[in-house]
């Protein structure tokens, strides 16, 4: 079970991702990357701090996005996360591919720089 | 059935030994007695035989009527006509034999009126015996245990006075007086119970109407020649004997007196009651008609039938449930479209018509916002050149959600009542009843057809591990696999690149179901192909990725690792594509460690740039060291309080048994695991592969 929160603040979209990602789930992330892509931010920021359990579908979702954000130019920015996500991202080796941060200011800053 | 037919033969029998017996005793006596000499047969004999041939009719016409179930009620009817039709054919005939005889000496014989007075006292006993089994049936038709008590009652009675008809006793008057007080009573309570007639149509009332005319026709005609001839017969013993009992007289038999009141009361009462419900019998096949219908709509998604005959049906049946001269009905359907069914009415003149009370702003259940049934008949008042003067409106509901509205029409202004609206509501949510029960029949289809799917899927994923695996005098592998319900896309493999190389693999097909074992057969046929090719392990990654880049759809992506075993260098060349990472055991410092090296998975990156990502290492390999290979099912195996198994548990359990076999160890690993786990029944995929060094 994931719930996501969506906040915006100033042109940055932040989606708070709570709960577990697995197969079933993932659907939701995707939708709530692929609205925040459709509204047209620029800067992405992804809130893992309540991200207890990501599956390789889950991870899928990001990875899916990697050259839709480049050839759009957006910035998508991960922070917060757990050990045992990191651990599982390191694994799958998206920590090389995927922007991630410890926390929001440091997420939001380095968006910024990226964005200029 | 042959134990009915055979009683039946002897109630029959029975009756007519019994009445041979009685006519013969019975003329006997009175010829004894017209010549003053004593009877050489007992007076009570013709009484008794009376008796006994009354019984044995009762059980013969029993297995007749009463237990035949293939009757109704026109039938039982027909058979206390056919009966009374024979038996007064009959009698006619010995009729018209008398009349032949004309005044000759044989026909103002006292003897011979006896003769014939007893043959047609014994049709006429025939005739009410036969309709008692079926007023019987007619009256038990509803059965409530206190009408069969006072059936039974009656039955008891009737028998009493049988048997008091045979004795010949007399009572005195006051005991006569009340018992016929309460036969009274429980003739007219029995004959109240008419409910048999509700159930007649109008055409079988009419039929009804006319047997039973028929039957008090009989019953008069019999009355009327029996009393005569008795009557002769009475006359021309009294001057005789005083004895009452110089033959048998009808009239001394209470029992057949009471049995002709109770049938021709009866009678009356049905006749009277079919007569006065034949104005209304139309609104009792209208609901009848009703149940029927009800009935249809309900059975027709037992009977495969599609959603659209279910709609035609509702159609059809509240249509003719209200006499409504057209109807039609929209629905959105499981899929978002919108269809439309109309009945006796073009599509045009819907569309006229719902444009209409659009147009006037007309807020109903056409909208299909509305829960509730409008009647909208005034709004169509104003509307010019429709036929219809008449509108009532009702929305489907299905698992509360409005999918349709049923609209019925009619010529007439003011053509609904309250009741119509009743009928028409019901009609409607049994319709959303059976669509609903239709759409889940229809969804526990697709459940089982996925089902199926899956179970092939798993096969076809069995089918792609390996049966044997790579020996070499220098190591021994040993792999496990064990699948969850759902299909996983587990794959391990190893295969003989020359005399001193091997490859392996393990590799981890995100996603689950065919998909995944889908792209499993993939990875199994780029191992096979680049593998033989002797490539070094980063160049094999870098060349399945690129040919997987085409087949894995956005999302998905292959973790794998490989592994080229050379034995003559005694090291392994691997390189780890998003997988877990290795367990390794040295056996010199029985020290395990993971091989945590970077590599993104395959299809991750779409690029020529992923070889970036990847990169082929190197580690020697020595006497007694063991490599395992898993994937992330072991690891992220939970127990009940949701903890997983974990890279500690793992490389633990893997010293615990440091030394031992391949086999042995494999074994250990995954009895520690379901110990943990607690439980058989696993949720994802658990895959293992060891190797182990000897040389």
């Amino acid at each position: 079970m994931v719930h996501i929160k969506r906040l915006q603040e100033g042109g940055t979209d932040i989606i708070a991702v709570i709960g577990e990602i697995d197969a079933s789930s993932s659907i939701e992330l995707d939708l709530a990357i692929a609205k925040s892509v459709g509204e047209g931010f620029k800067k992405i920021l992804v809130d893992c701090h309540a991200l207890e359990y990501i599956s390789s579908a889950g991870l899928g979702v990001f990875m899916s996005y990697i050259e839709e954000f480049r050839d759009k130019n957006i910035k998508m920015v991960l922070f917060g996360l757990k050990d045992k996500v990191t651990n599982t991202f390191e694994i799958l080796g998206l920590a090389d591919l995927l922007n991630i941060r410890e926390n929001k200011t440091e997420a939001l800053k380095l968006a910024n720089e990226l964005s200029v | 059935m042959i134990k009915n037919k055979a009683l039946t033969r002897l109630a029959f029998f029975g009756s007519v030994i019994a009445w041979v017996v009685l006519l013969f005793s019975d003329i006997t006596i009175l010829l004894s007695n017209l010549q003053g000499l004593q009877p050489d047969v007992p007076v009570w004999l013709p009484r008794v035989m009376l008796a006994a041939y009354i019984i044995c009719l009762y059980y013969y016409y029993k297995f007749r009527i009463e237990l035949d179930d293939s009757l109704n009620f026109t039938d039982l009817l027909w058979k206390v006509f056919a009966t009374g039709l024979i038996t007064t054919v009959v009698s006619l005939v010995f009729r018209l034999l008398v009349f032949l005889l004309g005044n000759t000496s044989l026909a103002t014989n006292v003897v011979f009126s006896d003769f014939i007075c007893q043959i047609n006292l014994a049709l006429l006993i025939n005739f009410l015996i036969a309709a008692l089994t079926s007023w019987k049936r007619l009256i038990l038709y509803q059965k409530s245990k206190w009408l069969i008590r006072t059936w039974m009652v009656f039955d008891v009675m009737l028998l009493a006075m049988l048997l008091y008809d045979a004795a010949g006793i007399r009572f005195s008057e006051t005991v006569t007086t009340t018992m016929n007080l309460v036969i009274g009573v429980l003739v007219l309570a029995l004959s109240a119970n008419m409910r048999w007639v509700a159930y007649l149509n109008f055409k079988q009332k009419w039929t009804s109407l006319l047997l039973l005319l028929l039957t008090f026709f009989y019953q008069a005609y019999f009355f009327y020649t029996v009393e005569r001839s008795t009557e002769i017969i009475a006359r021309a013993t009294e001057s005789l004997s005083r004895d009452s009992s110089a033959f048998l007289d009808y009239r001394t038999q209470l029992f057949i007196l009471v049995l002709a009141a109770f049938i021709i009361i009866y009678g009356i009462f049905s006749f009277l009651v079919i007569l006065f419900n034949l104005p209304t019998s139309s609104v009792f096949e209208q609901k009848l008609e009703e149940v029927v219908n009800f009935q249809r709509i309900s059975q027709s998604i037992q009977t495969e039938q599609d959603e659209e005959s279910v709609y035609n049906i509702l159609l059809e049946s509240s249509v003719s449930s209200v006499f409504a001269d057209a109807a039609w009905l929209e629905i959105t359907g499981a899929n978002n479209e919108r269809k439309m069914f109309t009945y006796r009415m073009t599509e045009t003149e819907s569309k006229n018509i719902r444009e209409h009370l659009e147009k006037n702003n007309i807020k109903g259940v056409l909208d299909s916002g509305s829960e509730k049934t409008k009647n909208l008949s005034k709004h169509l008042a104003s509307m010019k050149g429709s036929r219809f003067r008449s509108l009532l409106a009702f929305p489907i509901v299905v698992k509360e959600e409005n999918i349709g509205t049923l609209a019925l029409l009619k010529e007439l202004p003011e053509g609904f009542n309250k009741e119509m609206t009743r009928i028409i509501s019901t009609f409607a949510n049994q319709a959303g009843i059976s669509i609903e029960n239709f759409r889940l029949m229809e969804e526990a289809f697709q459940n089982a057809r996925y089902k199926e799917e899956l179970k092939i899927a798993k096969t076809v994923q069995q089918s792609l591990l390996p049966t044997r695996l790579e020996q070499d005098k220098d190591f021994e592998i040993v792999a496990f696999s064990a699948s969850a319900d759902e299909v996983g896309g587990d794959y391990y493999d190893t295969l003989r690149i020359s005399d001193h190389l091997v490859a392996l693999i393990i590799a981890d097909v995100s996603g689950k179901g065919t998909t995944a074992a889908f792209h499993m057969s993939q990875m199994k046929g780029i191992f096979h192909s680049l593998a033989q090719q002797h490539l070094e392990p980063k160049e094999f990654m870098a060349r399945a990725n690129q040919a997987l880049v085409f087949c894995l759809e956005r999302g998905s992506f292959i973790s794998a690792s490989y592994f080229v075993i050379d034995t003559n260098e005694k090291k392994i060349s691997y390189c780890r594509a998003g997988h877990c990472p290795v367990l390794y055991l040295r056996a010199g410092t029985k020290e395990s460690f993971y091989l945590k090296d970077k590599g993104a998975a395959l299809g991750m990156i779409r690029s020529r740039d992923y070889c970036n990502f990847v990169e082929t290492n190197e580690i020697k390999y020595g006497p007694g060291d063991t490599m395992l290979l898993y994937t992330d099912g072991i690891t992220e195996a939970k127990n009940a309080k949701g903890e997983e198994f974990g890279n500690e548990s793992l490389s633990q359990a893997l010293n615990e048994v440091a030394g031992a076999s391949a086999q042995e160890i494999e074994e250990h690993i995954i009895r520690r695991l379901y110990e943990f786990s607690g439980t058989k029944n696993i949720n994802d995929d658990y895959t293992s592969m060891t190797i182990r060094f000897k040389g």
